[in-house]
């Protein structure tokens, strides 16, 4: 019986021949990224560590400082990467969301090992890469050993068939994959197939940031000529993919076809079996509209979002932030001009951080009020007030219902 | 070598499905040094039960547990005196968490039907015998891998960072005499 994909990465990775759901491994670990928020809770400076040139230290929760708790860990932060001679050092100015910056400078790579203290470090799975969200903890460990264990859950595959219509997203692929199917809770998700090719680079990373919320471990893309082209681009050569073998063992192979898909929209709380397509969604007035975030906050989000803003405005009442997944994101949006129509229609944009998408700062709800985001994570409380209520769409989704004031499909705008 | 785990009794707190962990650690206790985050798990779920709950408590959840953030949401049920958590199932960043911690936790099958409020808990996680000493009921499940059951007989991760040097002397000297609690 043959392997699945990250099957394979781990058995690699570990120096066995093969491994098998239900076994535990122990790995080392390729590149360790640690973010702001590591540094501004009880941080003790380590005596010694694994290697610097496996270390990137990325701000992006809490920056520019909101506070003087975040202010020390930034102070931290810069003692430690001073200390220990760390180059991948993404301060305020050259920041962005760890996941994004991950992607940017290539610090992901196929068939090898990237553990992050942020839940989305599955965003990296996009590319191939073996990579999970750890605790603060866990990755101290990380950081100073070089190495850790997993125990490996089965893997359920997603075959995409057709091709992605126009207005149609990863965000709507995955919603659509996590009201059909639930949880996934200690499983791995793999996805391939033929219509695979469609989809683009931005909207893999999109799932692949997303399997978080369904709960799954690991979610893991395959290698082909997309990736290969997007890798290239930014300086990634020489490694091996983790290829999944044609009689590997899956829990469920499950079929998405990618021809029939509409914008989903996913109601307040959990995304696990409460997304319906738009057409289906009741009639919400919204108070706030939010496009940003490791999923949703790169440069063809906000591309797609200044294709339906351009020459309409946002709606009295609402109020529609724009969050760069990066410092080079809000620079390329800038010199594209997506930023001047954003604004132009009404749209505040703000510094690159993850901000609003965890509740922090930057766009917190009140009591009462109804969001539509295109972040993250939808669960009661988490941009704010538990009194509020988060719905989640894709960019195009979230621009056409901040021109409208209420939840729209963006092709009725198109 | 791993120190011995012995078998855990308590009193068991029974909460229900997907409890995630914006409802266990909420961004704006973040804001808080640890022991005043710990003051919000729970608040909307059960509001005023960490008035309520005493050192060597058990928590007892159902599916899903603890979907979510990378938080140490395990570390503020250490600051309020959790002496183990028990799952129907746990998300695994989450599980990793508590071992990785130093708290105990085991996968139960019905554990929500097999525990009620207030009944007494004992989990063994070296043999993954648990009874309820309420009921009289026992059962096994699974025990934990030894490399797990190493990092919890250790007291997690960090003294074991602190007994192989990692760690600056006297940070590790006050994790090991057990009064470093507060750095986790």
């Amino acid at each position: 019986m043959g392997m699945t994909m990250i099957e394979k990465l781990l058995a690699r990775k570990a120096g066995i021949p093969r491994v098998q759901a239900g076994d535990t491994v122990v790995v080392d670990v390729d590149m360790c990224v640690l973010i702001d928020l590591q540094f501004a809770t009880t941080w003790v400076q380590p005596v010694r560590i694994a290697d610097p040139e496996r270390v990137a230290v990325v701000m992006d929760h809490a920056v520019p400082a909101p506070s003087l708790k975040d202010a020390t860990g930034g102070t931290h932060a810069r003692a430690f990467v001073k200390e220990f001679g760390i180059e991948r050092f993404y301060d305020v100015g050259r920041h962005g969301i760890c996941h994004e910056v991950i992607a940017e400078n290539g610090l992901a790579r196929p068939g090898e090992i990237l553990a992050c203290t942020d839940s989305h470090t599955c965003a990296a799975g996009a590319y191939n890469t073996g990579a999970r969200g750890l605790g603060p903890v866990e990755m101290y460990a990380i950081l100073c050993t070089g190495s850790t264990w997993f125990q490996v859950s089965p893997t359920v595959r997603y075959e995409l068939t057709g091709r992605l219509p126009g207005y149609v997203s990863g965000k709507d692929i995955f919603l659509h994959i996590a009201a059909t199917w639930g949880d996934a809770t200690n499983q791995n998700l793999e996805y391939g197939g033929p219509g695979l090719a469609s989809v683009p680079m931005n909207d893999r990373r999109t799932i692949a940031t997303q399997g978080a919320e369904i709960s799954a471990d690991f979610s893991t893309f395959g290698v082909d000529d997309v990736l290969r082209s997007f890798l290239a681009e930014r300086g990634v050569t020489g490694f091996e993919a983790a290829d999944a073998d044609p009689d590997a063992a899956y829990l469920d192979v499950r079929t998405v076809d990618l021809d029939g898909l509409e914008p989903y929209v996913a109601r307040p709380g959990t995304v696990s079996g409460n997304a319906v397509p738009v057409s289906d969604i009741e009639h919400r007035r919204l108070d706030q509209a939010f496009i940003g975030s490791c999923a949703n906050g790169q440069l063809e989000d906000l591309r797609i979002a200044a294709e339906i803003l351009d020459g309409r405005t946002v709606a009295p009442g609402v109020r529609l932030l724009v969050t760069p997944a990066s410092q080079q994101v809000y620079r390329e949006a800038m010199k594209a001009g997506y930023l001047q129509i954003l604004a132009d229609a009404g749209a505040v944009v703000t510094n690159s951080t993850c901000g609003a998408c965890f509740g922090y700062h930057m766009g917190v709800l009140g009591p009462g009020e109804v969001c539509l985001t295109s972040s993250t994570r939808n669960f009661t409380g988490r941009m704010g007030s538990t009194e509020a209520e988060i719905f989640m769409a894709a960019p195009a989704t979230v621009a056409a219902s901040a021109v409208t004031g209420y939840i729209t499909d963006p092709r009725s705008l198109a | 070598m791993t120190p011995s785990i012995q078998p855990i009794t308590g009193r068991a707190w029974v909460f229900g499905d997907a409890l995630n962990t914006d409802a266990m650690y909420p961004a704006h206790a973040m804001k808080l040094d640890l022991a005043e985050a710990a003051k919000h798990v729970f608040a909307q779920v059960r509001p005023g039960w960490t008035d309520l709950v005493r050192p060597g408590d058990i928590l007892v959840a159902g599916k899903n547990f603890g979907v979510g953030s990378s938080r140490p949401v395990p570390t503020l049920f250490q600051h309020l005196g959790i002496a183990a958590l028990i799952a129907e199932e746990f998300n695994s960043l989450f599980l990793r968490n508590a071992i990785n911690a130093g708290l105990p936790a085991l996968t139960v099958p019905r554990a929500t039907t097999f525990f009620s409020d207030g009944d007494i808990a004992t989990l063994d996680v070296t043999t993954g015998r648990y009874a309820n000493q309420t009921t009289g009921a026992e059962e096994r499940t699974a025990p934990l891998p030894d490399l797990v059951l190493d990092i919890i007989g250790n007291g997690g991760v960090l003294p074991m960072l602190a007994r192989a040097g990692y760690l600056p002397e006297a940070v590790a000297g006050l994790l090991l005499s057990g009064a470093g609690g507060g750095l986790r």
